[in-house]
Order: structure tokens, then sequence, then C-alpha cells
């Protein structure tokens, strides 16, 4: 059994990098093990950067602030209250992780490149809020925290901060492999791809968010209790880019990135410490000099990091005898499933789209055409809900679908492609397509992290499989999807879009870029699933390929539709070809 | 709180506001043309401080040695790809500068020579900087440009503090006179730092509105790609957009080190407000950053009144609310290229 070996295989790499860590404190020296510790707590933090910007695509130069509040948090109870460390512990993590919640309500409004410089305000701002809030010991700190647990040495303590770290490496790891994963992965590539295909990117922003702040609280009691001293210095924005610095050298998009570049920039720093000044004759902080000019020819040379240049065996995970997913009921034939009436979309003064009413029933192929501007495009994204028409609406299966966005769409049953094709570039097919089942399964982020998730898990694959190979992708599941050639990436995203068991299918251009002998599987394909009662709806500009597959073809010019009808009626028409041609032919 | 320290605090407010509105409009020139967050330049304004003071205690600066030592790497490499105007550049250019200045300090010069001399090695700085730290990041995305001017400014702390040592400086006011208008003493070097700031904008409006460079610049800002089509060279306007944005830094610290004792470190927390101004201008608007870095600067100094303690807590707390009302406003989830 392949599965078995592999699970197995897995859980003794864990039991030996468990064992390994608790050895530490035995094998090596006091100091040794001292500095392994502190490897291992900048880790920890890294891991969650990792989880973060790597893997969700969201950058925090702010880590080092929840490194500190948990820190400050357990230091206060453990020395001030008489807590044991212990019991420190869970109001650590609540306070870490309570603070991201409320910040990620507010930062996961901001877009783009303003979160980061959020991230940046607001590691600031504690730092100096550390340094004055009374009881906290002013910008010098307080030491005299009680230790882990009673007479351990920071050596000693090494061996609990390995087997946290190899406990939260497995846990990421676990997670990275299952539905949230994925949808974290596609969060970084693209917002309106992963609403399209029904995830909530707002509050997966915000989980991810959570559980990188848990990990930094995670550290940052260890911290105290290992440091046994706390000051603001260590939680300030210069830590919370030194861990930007370790992801970046580790390489940001790996969980062992997180690991490597921890071990690198905490043992170097220990080095040059005292090589440098010894070198250069003076006192100054050249070891961080060093470091920052790594960190510059890096991203010069190897932006991905050492991970990211190593080269990466993909093995594809075993979904041999899983069960079939739950199918939507499939809708009669001729049953209307999508209706609009009136939509309208103005940009500024340009009205893109204006009184648009189509409908599309089930067992049809409805093609929209038009010239380039015609506001085709425009259209598909107001059906799609990708975006908020100004007037009108669309039904969906009878349920008003004006306003509500892309997601509530693909949760009733309408699937999408992007005419700029969005992919994760670096996945395999065989998970950029199972993104598409993402709402055909449960599993969050904590039962995923437990591997509570396999059986759901290997269904989900199953099904992946099996639509890949529906569009002809069969022999290229573990291929990374971005290494493709234009028109077969094409035909992940109509695989990933077929594994939501949609009853409307919205295909944009989908023929561009497909060689003849494409065009002909496509367009089998596509009457396969008419047939199955499927409702398509394509905008596209190859004629051939349209006149010879659609049942009705509406056209658009200018915004309006100016005709809807029978292939060969269209072709005849003298609106149709005036728009096309400039002049009545 | 009565009216004169209200006034009182109202013109100190300006004074460093007027001081963050040229480290904002430095910072937004640099980002519109090359999309770096050029953290670093507050380390910048140190350096110019720590230059002068350095030139009027009668020695040579460390950053005349950095700023030699980046020429001779650009020269190398110029050299190496046979680009003769780098001999101008990167060899002529710096010697002379490198001569003027240990002549200044082994002789002595008047104050305003040193500052002259001054701002021309930290503004020098600004396109080596950009020449070997980003320039060959090319079209990198925002996060790697801004993880580098990250990694820059700890080059330049470390640098910093190996060149001067960890002594703060604080060099003599541009003058002394003051005069009362009603009741309220408002200082001379207000009125310098205020005048100066609004000169150098007025210089600056006047560079983009009129010069061909400057129109060059703007281009280059609006669509990078097309300016390079119709033949914007976009190193030059790169190295461009860093000269002008570390001679905003190099004017900040001449006119702030009177008011302010600066550091090796210090120009940092100084940068760090002209970034806020900057961004409460939405990295974008020229009118409102300005008008955010006045409101930033009055507000640190009222709040510096009321609650010293919290005056940074306040001041970096305040983007946050703007940053999400620039999200808001932006129309949420965009893409990432």
């Amino acid at each position: 059994m392949i599965r078995g070996g592999l699970i197995r295989w897995g859980l003794i790499r864990f039991a030996v990098a468990l064992a390994g860590c608790a050895a530490m404190p035995f094998v090596l020296t006091e100091f040794q093990a001292t500095l392994a510790g502190f490897v291992g707590i900048a880790a920890i933090t890294a891991l969650g950067l990792v989880m973060l910007t790597g893997i969700s695509g969201q950058t925090s130069f702010g880590q080092a602030t929840f490194v500190g509040l948990a820190a400050y948090a357990t230091a206060v109870l453990a020395r001030w209250h008489g807590w044991p460390p212990v019991a420190g512990l869970v109001p650590a993590l609540a306070v870490a992780g309570g603070t991201a919640w409320l910040l990620g309500l507010v930062t996961s409004r901001i877009s783009g490149h303003y979160l980061p410089l959020a991230t940046i305000a607001w590691c600031a701002s504690f730092f100096y809020l550390f340094g004055v809030l009374p009881g906290l010991g002013g910008y010098n700190g307080f030491g005299e925290i009680p230790a882990l647990f009673p007479g351990v040495t920071r050596g000693q303590a090494a061996g609990l901060v390995g087997v946290a770290l190899v406990g939260c490496y497995a846990l990421c790891a676990n997670l990275l492999e299952s539905r949230t994963g994925r949808a974290m992965r596609a969060l970084a590539t693209s917002r309106i791809m992963a609403e399209s295909l029904g995830i909530d990117t707002a509050g997966l922003a915000r989980a991810s968010f959570v559980l990188a702040a848990v990990l930094a609280g995670l550290a940052g009691w260890l911290f105290a209790h290992v440091q046994r001293y706390v000051s603001p210095s260590p939680f300030g924005l210069g830590a919370s880019i030194e861990f930007v610095f370790m992801v970046v050298i580790g390489g940001a998009a790996h969980l062992g990135g997180a690991v490597v570049g921890a071990a690198i920039v905490v043992l170097l720093r220990d080095q040059l410490n005292e090589l440098l000044p010894r070198l250069l004759g003076t006192a100054g902080n050249f070891e961080t000099v060093a470091f920052s000019l790594c960190v510059i020819l890096l991203l010069h040379y190897a932006p991905r990091g050492l991970f990211g240049a190593l080269p990466r065996r993909v093995r594809l995970p075993s979904f041999a005898g899983a069960p079939a997913l739950v199918r939507r009921q499939a809708r009669p034939t001729g049953e209307v499933v999508l209706e609009t009436a009136g939509l309208e979309k103005r940009f500024g003064g340009l009205v893109a789209a204006r009184g648009i009413s189509l409908s599309l029933r089930a067992g049809e192929i409805l093609a929209l055409i038009g010239p380039n501007g015609a506001g085709k495009s425009t259209t598909f994204n107001l059906i799609s809900g990708a975006l908020r028409p100004d007037a009108g609406r669309v039904r969906l299966l009878g349920r008003d679908l004006h306003g509500q966005g892309a997601r509530l769409a693909a949760a009733l049953g309408l699937a999408r492609t992007f005419q700029h094709v969005k992919l994760l570039p670096e996945a395999t097919v065989l998970d950029n397509v199972a993104l598409g089942a993402h709402r055909r399964a449960r599993a969050g982020m904590g039962r995923s992290m437990l591997r509570l998730d396999r059986a759901e898990e290997r269904a989900l694959l199953r099904e992946a499989a099996r639509q890949a190979a529906r569009v002809g992708l069969g022999d290229v599941l573990a291929v990374p999807a971005g290494s493709l050639p234009l028109g077969r990436q094409r035909l992940v995203e109509i695989a990933r879009a077929l594994c939501l068991d949609p009853v409307a299918l919205l295909l944009d251009e989908p023929a561009a870029g497909l060689r003849l002998q494409e065009k002909q599987a496509l367009a089998e394909l596509l009457r396969g699933l008419r047939a199955e009662g499927m409702a398509i709806l394509l905008v596209e500009h190859d004629m051939d390929f349209v006149m010879g597959l659609a049942d009705r073809v509406a056209v658009m010019d200018f915004g309006e539709m100016i005709a809807e009808g029978l292939p060969a009626a269209i072709q005849a028409d003298r609106a149709v070809q005036e728009a096309y041609l400039g002049v009545a032919a | 709180m009565d009216e004169a320290i209200a006034a009182a605090l109202l013109q100190d407010g300006l004074t460093t506001g007027a001081i963050y509105l040229l480290l904002a409009v430095g910072l937004l020139i640099a980002f519109s043309v090359t999309r770096v967050i050029f953290i670093p330049q507050g380390d910048l304004v140190s350096f110019a401080a720590l230059t002068l003071a350095a030139l009027i205690g009668r020695q040579v600066p460390g950053t005349l040695w950095l700023l030699d030592a980046l020429c001779a790497a650009a020269l190398a490499v110029g050299l190496f790809r046979r680009q003769w105007r780098a001999l101008l550049a990167y060899g002529l250019a710096p010697a002379v500068l490198t001569a003027a200045t240990v002549a200044a300090a082994r002789f002595g010069a008047p104050a305003l020579v040193g500052m002259a001399l001054s701002v021309a090695i930290v503004t020098a700085l600004g396109p080596l900087l950009y020449r070997f730290a980003y320039e060959p990041l090319g079209e990198a995305s925002m996060l790697a440009l801004l993880i580098a001017s990250m990694a820059l400014h700890f080059v330049l702390i470390g640098i910093g503090l190996y060149a001067f040592g960890a002594e703060g400086v604080s060099t003599p006011a541009l003058t002394d006179t003051s005069f009362a208008v009603g009741s309220i003493d408002v200082s001379g070097q207000s009125l310098c730092v205020g005048g100066v700031s609004a000169l150098l904008v007025g210089l600056l409006r006047w560079f983009f509105v009129r010069t061909l460079a400057g129109k060059a610049l703007r281009a280059a800002a609006s669509d990078r790609l097309g300016a390079r089509l119709i033949g914007v060279d976009h190193m030059a306007s790169g190295q461009a957009a860093f000269a002008l944005a570390s001679a905003a830094a190099a004017v900040s610290g001449i006119l702030i080190a009177p008011i302010t004792p600066l550091s090796y470190d210090t120009g940092f927390e100084i940068g760090l407000k002209g970034f806020v101004a900057a961004v409460i201008g939405g990295l974008a608007s020229y009118p409102l950053a300005a008008a955010g870095a006045l409101v930033v600067g009055v507000l640190e100094s009222f709040s510096g009144f009321w609650a010293s303690e919290y005056r940074n807590v306040i001041v970096f707390s305040l983007l946050v609310p703007v940053l999400v009302w620039l999200s808001l406003r932006s129309g949420g989830t965009e893409d990432r290229a």
C-alpha cells in the first residue's frame, strides 16, 4: 500500500525529529543548546510568517509585536501574579491571537501594498506602548521571570523548544496539504479567482493572520521563560524585519525555509558578533550590516531563498479507492437556470453594459459574441458576481444574486473561467483543479492540521483527477500548472470549474490559444456536458468554434444587445454584419 | 493650556511638519518613479546632520568615504562596460567633491559652505544606493523592493554607527533672531525652516511642470513602460528621483539638526514620520501628503505636551485608520499582478 507507506514514512520522520530535538540538551554543551533554543524560538515565529507571507501572500512587518504581546503577558502573570509559567501559555496565546484577530478586522480591509505599511505602523506603535505602559518596566524591561520548570536551565529548555518547533512544523505541513492550505495559496495568487471558487477570502486572510500570530505567541511564551527577561527592543520593528529576513533567506514559500533561515540568522549573528569587530578593530553592529547586505544580494540573485533554489520533487498523494463526492442534482433539460434582466454597469461616464437580458437553460450552449470593447467581459463579470451591477438583476435557480458577490454565485452552482488565466503557477495541475472542489468539503484549519480530514481530502483529489482527465489533462497531473502552454492552462481552469459541480458554466474565451485538435476536443467536451444537462455560457472570438457549437448566439455592440437567435439567423443578421464589418453588407 | 502655549506648540508643530513635508515629498517622488518606498531616507537625514557636525568639528566625515567607495564601484562597473561617461560622473565629480570636503575639514569653512558640502555628499549617495540596491531588482514585486529598503536601512545605520559613533550631535542654529508677533514669539529658526521647505517645494514644482527633465520624470512615474517606449531612460529617471529624495533628506537633516540632536539612528524615526505623511497622501497625492505632514507635526507637538510618552504611539497609530480609508476608497480587494 503506497498510502500506508507514505503515512508511516511521515510518522517516522516526525518521530526522529522529535527525538533529535528532545536529545539536544544531552548531546550539546549548555551554550550550544541555548543557541539552538533561540534558533527554535525564532523558527516558530518564522513558520507563522511563512504561512502568512509565503503561502497566503500577506506580508507582515509586525510579527515581533505578537511575540512581545505573549511574552509580556506570561512574564507579567508569572513574575507579578505568581502564575506557574505553564499556566501562562493559554493567556499568552490568547493575547497574541486575540490582538491579531482585532487587528485583522481592520487589516483584512487593507489591500495591496498598504498592508505591509499598516503592519509597520502598528509594530512601531506597540514598541512604544511596551516602553511606556505602566507596570512593564519601561524601556529597560524587567527580569527574574521564572524558568519554564523550576531548575531547568536554558540549555535544557532547548529540548522543549525543539519539540514545540517540530510539532508546529508538522501541524503547518498538514495544513498545507489540505483544502485550506490550497485556498491559502489561492489567496496569494488572486482574490477574485479565490472568491469565484467559493472561498471566503477575507475570513481566510484573517484566519491565517491569527494562525501566524498564535505561532508568534508560542514563541513569545517560550522566549519569556527561556530568556527570563523581557524589554521592548526584541519586539520592535527591527526584530520584525529580522523575521522577514529569515524567511527571505530560507525561502518564503517553504516551511523548511523558516527553520533554515532562522538557523542561519541566529547562528551567524552569534559568530559574526565576535568575529567582525575583531577583524575591523572597533565595536559596531556589523553583523546586521553583513546580514542586510546578504539579504539584498539574495533578493538580486535568489529571490526565492535557499529552499526555493532547491529542485523539488513532486509526489502525488494517493487517492485510490476514495469515495466519490456527493453531486448536485442535475436540472431537467430546458429549465431556465440563469436569468438576467436589465443589467447595467457604468465606469464613470462610460456605459459598459446596458439593458442586458439573457436567459440560459439547462442543456444548452449560449454564445455571447461581439466586437472588441462591446462589453462582453463586463457582462460576464456582472453575471459571475465579480462586478456589482448598477442596475438590473441576476437570478440563478430562482435565487437573486444581486450584489452578493462571486462567492454566493459559486455556492449556488455557478462556475467560471478567466480570460487571463488565473492559476497557481507553482502548484501541480491536480492541486489547481482540486481548488475547484473547495466548497464540496468541510474540514477547517483545526481538523486539517490534525490530519482528521484525510478521507475527505482523498475524495477531493479523486474528483480533481477525474475532472482533469476529462478535459484531457490526465497525463500532467503532477506538473506545475505554470509550465503548461497557455491553451492547456485554460483547460486546467475548465477542469477546476467542473470540480465545483456547477449547474451553469461560464467560459471566457476558452478556445483562445488552443490548437485545432485541442479545439475539437474542447468542443466535444462541451457537447458532452450539454448532454448531461449543463448550462453553458461562452464568450468567444473564434466564429467557427462558436457557430459549430452554440445552440443560440447573443451579440453585443457598444454595451447593448443587438441580436439574439440561432447561429444561422445571426450570421444573416444585418445589424450584426454592420457591427462587425462597419458598413451594411 | 493658554493661548501662548498653544501658539508655541503650533509653531513647533508646523516647523517639524515642514521638515516632514520635505521628506514626504521626497518619498513620493522616489515611490512614483521607482515603486520603492525609500525607508532609508531617514538615515540620510542623520547622515546629513552628522556630516555637517563633522565638518564643523574640522573632521573629514565618514560619509565622504562611503560616497567614494560607491563611486569607485560604479566607476569600475562603468569602465568594465566601456561607458566612458562614468569617468566624469564617478571619477572626476567625486574627486572634486572629496578635495573640497577634505580642504574644508582641514582649513575650516564658512557655515554655508559646510552645509552645501553636506547636502552635496548626501544627495550624491541617493542615486548610487538606487544603482546598487534597487536597480538590479528590476521589475521585482513591491514587497521585494520594500524588503530591500529595510535591509538597506540596516546597512546604513550600521555604517552610520561605524563612521560617526553613537554620540548625538547638534549644530548651531541658522539664526538666533526671534521677534514678537502680538503676544507670540516667532523664532527665526522656525521661519528659516518653513521658508526653505516652501522654497524647495516650489522649486520642485517648477522643475516638474516647466522643465523637460521634470516632465520626463513625471512620464516615467505615470506609465513606466510607456515612458521607456518613448525613450525615457528608466535607470536615469530612477537615479534622478533618488537624487531628489536624498536631497530632500539632506536639507531636512541640516534644518532639523539645530532643533533636535541627531545620532546615527534617530533619523530613521524622523523618516518614518515623513513616511506616515506620504501614506496619508496615498503615496500619490502631493497636496494631501503636505497636509498630512503638517498634521503629523502638529499632532506630535500637541500630544508631546499632553501625553509626551504616548507621542509616537499616537502618530504611528494614526496610520491604521488612514490605510483602511485608502483601501476602501481604492475598492477593497485588488489583485496582485
